[in-house]
C-alpha cells in the first residue's frame, strides 16, 4: 500500500445514505483524482458514526477534522482548500448552540466525548468491507485466545462472570444462556443471532451489521466453540438489505481467511454460519417465532419451556443472543471479565447502545455506560429538545416498554430501575415527545402497531390488543367514558397474565404506562372531550384570530374541503363542521392567524 | 402464463446450495418474488410445493404470513413507509397523506399504471433521519411533504411501468 497523506471516513450508514452520501462520495472521488491526489489520499466508506442528524458527515485525517451536512459542492470545496491547501473549511463545521465551531468534534463534541464505546467500538472507524481493517483493531484475536487458551467451561465462566446480560430486551445473564446450552443433552447444537430488530425507535444492530459484521461473526464463533456447536444462523430482516450484503461478505472474508469453516485455527473447532433472511414479520424477534421462522414455518411463538437452550433449531440446544450482546462478547474474552465489570452498574454491567430520536437535537447512536441518568443522556448528549417546547416524556422499548415523564430523568439506566417505573430496557430505544404529542395518542399508536403484529396465535394477544385499541379509539374521538380507563387497565392486566409470548405480554405496557402518569389526560379526553396537546382531530377546533387575519384568502385557496370563507382583504372564518382538520391552512397562513383550539 | 420449468429450477438450485434440507422454503419463495420481479403467482407457489415436497397448505400459510410476500401482482417501485412512533412524531402523518393524495391510492394499492404500491412497513431503523420511506431497496430520509413529491415525479420520469 502507498504511503498517505490523509485518510478521509466517510459515513455510510443507511442515515448518511439517504441523506445523500454516495453523491458526495463521488464528488470527493473526481475531485482528488482531478489534482491528481488519489495515490496520497484514501477515501474509506465506514459503517454508522451515530451523528444522523448530522449527516452526511466525514472526519479527515490525521487532523481528525469532522466535516457535517455534506453537499457534493462541499465536497469539491473540501479538496480543494483542506487537502490542497490545508485550510480548514468552516462552513462545515460542527457549530456549538453558541456560534462556537469545534473542528475536531470527535474528540471534544459531548455527543461523542461521552460515549464508551464496546459493542460499536469498531462502528464508524473501520471499513466493514475489509477484513484486515477488522484485524488490525484486535479483530479475530479473541476466537484465537478462547481456541488457544482457554477451554469451552473456561469461556462459559468468563462470559458469566462478566454479568453481560442480553441487549435485546429482556436482560437475561448470557453466561447462564450459554451454561444450560452446553450442558443439554444433544449431538447437535446450534449459534443463533437474533438480528431481526424490529423495535420501533431502535437502529443500534442494524449499525452493528453494516459498521463492523465480523465482531458478530467472531462472536459466533467463540459461542460455538463454548457450546459445542458447528452451526450458526444470523436471522436477518429483510428491511435491511445492506446489512445482508455486508454480512455475505464478511461470511465469505472469514472463510477465506480461515476464522469459519474447518479446523479453525488448526484447531478441532468447526464452524459455520449461514443468514436466514425474514419476510417481514415483527414477532419473529420473539426466540420461539424466530427459531420456527429458521425452519421454514409460520413465525409463531410457542409455550416455553423448554427454552431453546434445551429445544431451539430442529429440537436441538439453541443459544440465541442478539446483535449487540455478541458485539460485547470478543472484548470481554480479550480485556477479561473484571474490566467488564468495571464499567456499568453491579446489576447491569458494561455499556448500552441507545438509539435516539424523536424531538431530540442529536438524533442517532450512542453508546454510555450502564447507570448514566436520563437527564445526561437526553440533554447532556442528546442536546435537548429539537423543537424549542419543552420534553415532556421519553418512551422506551419501544412497543414492549412504557413512557418515563420528565419528573423521573435523574433515574440511572439500568434493567432494574427503568422496569420500577413501568417502562423496559428493552433494546434501546429511546423516543422523545415534547408538549405537542398527547399521550393517548401514543399509546393508541403503539397499540395500532401491536393489532397488526400480533400473529394471532393465542386470544388474548390477538382479541384483546384490538379491544383496547377499540376503547382507545372511542377516547380519541371523544366518546370515551370514566369506565372506559377502568375497563382499560383490567384488560391490559388480564392480557400481561395470559398471553404466550413477550410480545402479548408486554404489548399494553404503553397503555398502563401512559395510564399511570398522564391518567389526566385521559380524563381530559373522557370528562371534559378535550385534547391538552391538541393532537386528537376530534376534539380539535381550527380557529382564525381576527386580529391576524389580513384577508388574503390563501387559507381559502389551500382548503381541501372549502371551510374557509371570506371577502378579499376581510376576516376569514373557518366552518368547522366541514374542516377535516389537515393543516393545510396554519401550513400556509403567513400571519399565524390560525390556530388550533380543544375547548 | 407461469413457466413452470423455470419455477422449479429455481427450487432445485435452491435444494442443491442449502445446509439443512427442510428450511428452505422462505429462501425458495424470497427468490421466486425475484425472478416475478415482486410477487408469487399461486400457480408457481404450487410448483415449489410440488418440488419440495410439502402441502400445499403449507406453502399457502407461510406465503399469506410475511407481510413482504404478495400473492398479487405489484409496482414497478414499492413504496414502503414507516409507520412507527419516531416518523409519527416527526410529521409521518403528513408524508402518509402526501403519498396517498399524490399516488391517488391507499394502503395495499397500486397505481392503475403500474408503477407504484404503496404499504405500510415497521420501523426501517433510519429513525435518525425521521420521517422516512423505502422504495424498493433505497432509503429516503428527513422527508417533508414537498420532497415527497419530487421524489414520486423523479420515479415517474425515471421509468415506465412493465
Amino acid at each position: 500500500m502507498p504511503l498517505t497523506t490523509s485518510t478521509i471516513l466517510i459515513c455510510a450508514g443507511g442515515a448518511c445514505i439517504s441523506s445523500g452520501e454516495t453523491s458526495v462520495k463521488e464528488a470527493l472521488q473526481r475531485e482528488i483524482k482531478k489534482y491528481g491526489l488519489d495515490e496520497v489520499v484514501r477515501i474509506v466508506e465506514t459503517g454508522c458514526m451515530g451523528a444522523c442528524s448530522l449527516g452526511p458527515i466525514m472526519v479527515i485525517y490525521p487532523e481528525g477534522v469532522f466535516y457535517q451536512k455534506l453537499t457534493p459542492q462541499a465536497a469539491v470545496k473540501i479538496v480543494q482548500e483542506h487537502l490542497l491547501k490545508g485550510r480548514i473549511v468552516q462552513e462545515h463545521l460542527y457549530k456549538m448552540p453558541t456560534g462556537e465551531v469545534i473542528p475536531e468534534a470527535m474528540d471534544k463534541l459531548p455527543f461523542f466525548a461521552k460515549q464508551v464505546k464496546i459493542a460499536t467500538r469498531n462502528v464508524g472507524y473501520i471499513d466493514p468491507g475489509n477484513i484486515e481493517e477488522y484485524i488490525a483493531r484486535d479483530g479475530y484475536f479473541a476466537l484465537t485466545k478462547a481456541l488457544r487458551e482457554m477451554t469451552p467451561d473456561q469461556v462459559v465462566e468468563e462470559i458469566k462472570r462478566s454479568g453481560l446480560r442480553g441487549r435485546g430486551g429482556a436482560g437475561f445473564p448470557t453466561g447462564l444462556k450459554w451454561e444450560l446450552t452446553r450442558k443439554a443433552k444433544g449431538d447437535r447444537k446450534y449459534v443463533v443471532c437474533n438480528a431481526d430488530e424490529g423495535d420501533p425507535g431502535a437502529f443500534m444492530d442494524r449499525s452493528v451489521l453494516e459498521g463492523d459484521p465480523h465482531t458478530v461473526l467472531e462472536a459466533m464463533a467463540i459461542a460455538g466453540y463454548a457450546i459445542g456447536a458447528q452451526q450458526g444462523y444470523i436471522y436477518v430482516r429483510a428491511e435491511y438489505p445492506l446489512a445482508i450484503e455486508r454480512l455475505e461478505t464478511a461470511i465469505a472474508q472469514a472463510k477465506e481467511y480461515g476464522f469459519l469453516g474447518q479446523n479453525i485455527l488448526d484447531s478441532d473447532f468447526s464452524f459455520d454460519i449461514e443468514i436466514r433472511i425474514g419476510a417481514g414479520a415483527f414477532v419473529c424477534g420473539e426466540e420461539t417465532a424466530l427459531i420456527a421462522s429458521i425452519e421454514g414455518k409460520r413465525g409463531q411463538p410457542r409455550v416455553k419451556p423448554p427454552y431453546p437452550a434445551q429445544s431451539g433449531v430442529w429440537g436441538c440446544p439453541t443459544v440465541i443472543n442478539n446483535v449487540e450482546t455478541f458485539a460485547c462478547v470478543p472484548p470481554i474474552i480479550i480485556k477479561g471479565a473484571e474490566w467488564f465489570r468495571s464499567i456499568g452498574t453491579p446489576n447491569s454491567p458494561g455499556t448500552k447502545v441507545f438509539a435516539l430520536a424523536g424531538k431530540i437535537t442529536n438524533t442517532g447512536l450512542v453508546e454510555v455506560p450502564m447507570g448514566i441518568t436520563l437527564r445526561e443522556l437526553l440533554y447532556e448528549i442528546g442536546g435537548g429538545s429539537s423543537t424549542g417546547k419543552k420534553i415532556k416524556a421519553v418512551q422506551t422499548g419501544g412497543p414492549s416498554g412504557g413512557c418515563i415523564p420528565a419528573e423521573y430523568f435523574e433515574t440511572p439506566v439500568d434493567y432494574e430501575s427503568l422496569q420500577k417505573l413501568g417502562a423496559i430496557m428493552g433494546s434501546g430505544g429511546m423516543i422523545v415527545m415534547d408538549e405537542d404529542d398527547c399521550m393517548v395518542d401514543v399509546a393508541k399508536f403503539f397499540l395500532e402497531f401491536t393489532v397488526d403484529e400480533s400473529c394471532g396465535k393465542c386470544t388474548p394477544c390477538r382479541e384483546g390488543t384490538r379491544q383496547m385499541l377499540k376503547i382507545l379509539d372511542k377516547i380519541t374521538s371523544g366518546e370515551g367514558t370514566e369506565e372506559d380507563l377502568e375497563e382499560l387497565e383490567r384488560l391490559g392486566n388480564i392480557i400481561k397474565d395470559t398471553s404466550l409470548c413477550g410480545l402479548g405480554q408486554t404489548a399494553p405496557n404503553p397503555v398502563l404506562s401512559t395510564l399511570r402518569y398522564y391518567r389526566h389526560e385521559y380524563e381530559a379526553h373522557v370528562k371534559e372531550k378535550r385534547c391538552p396537546a391538541l393532537r386528537c382531530k376530534a376534539l380539535v377546533r381550527y380557529v382564525i384570530d381576527s386580529s391576524k387575519c389580513v384577508g388574503c384568502t390563501a387559507c381559502a385557496r389551500v382548503c381541501p374541503v372549502n371551510a374557509i370563507s371570506g371577502e378579499l382583504r376581510k376576516v376569514h372564518s373557518i366552518d368547522n363542521d366541514v374542516c377535516i382538520r389537515c393543516g393545510s391552512c396554519i401550513e400556509v397562513c403567513r400571519f399565524g392567524a390560525i390556530s388550533k383550539v380543544s375547548p | 402464463m407461469v413457466d413452470r420449468e423455470a419455477v422449479a429450477e429455481l427450487v432445485r438450485n435452491i435444494k442443491k446450495q442449502a445446509l439443512e434440507e427442510r428450511d428452505m422454503l422462505i429462501n425458495a419463495l424470497h427468490q421466486i418474488q425475484n425472478h416475478f420481479g415482486n410477487y408469487i403467482p399461486v400457480e408457481a407457489a404450487k410448483v415449489v410445493a410440488e418440488e419440495l415436497e410439502v402441502p400445499e397448505s403449507k406453502v399457502y400459510e407461510v406465503l399469506t404470513f410475511y407481510t413482504m410476500f404478495s400473492t398479487k401482482p405489484r409496482g414497478k417501485y414499492i413504496i414502503r413507509v414507516c409507520v412507527n412512533l419516531p416518523c409519527h412524531v416527526t410529521g409521518g402523518r403528513q408524508i402518509v397523506e402526501t403519498l396517498k393524495k399524490t399516488l391517488g391510492i391507499d394502503f395495499d394499492q397500486t397505481t392503475k399504471d403500474g408503477l407504484f404500491t404503496l404499504e405500510r412497513t415497521s420501523c426501517l431503523g433510519l429513525c435518525g433521519v425521521a420521517p422516512v420511506i423505502m422504495v424498493n431497496d433505497e432509503y429516503y430520509g428527513d422527508l417533508t411533504p414537498k420532497k415527497v413529491k419530487e421524489i414520486i415525479e423523479n420515479l415517474r420520469a425515471r421509468g415506465d411501468a412493465r
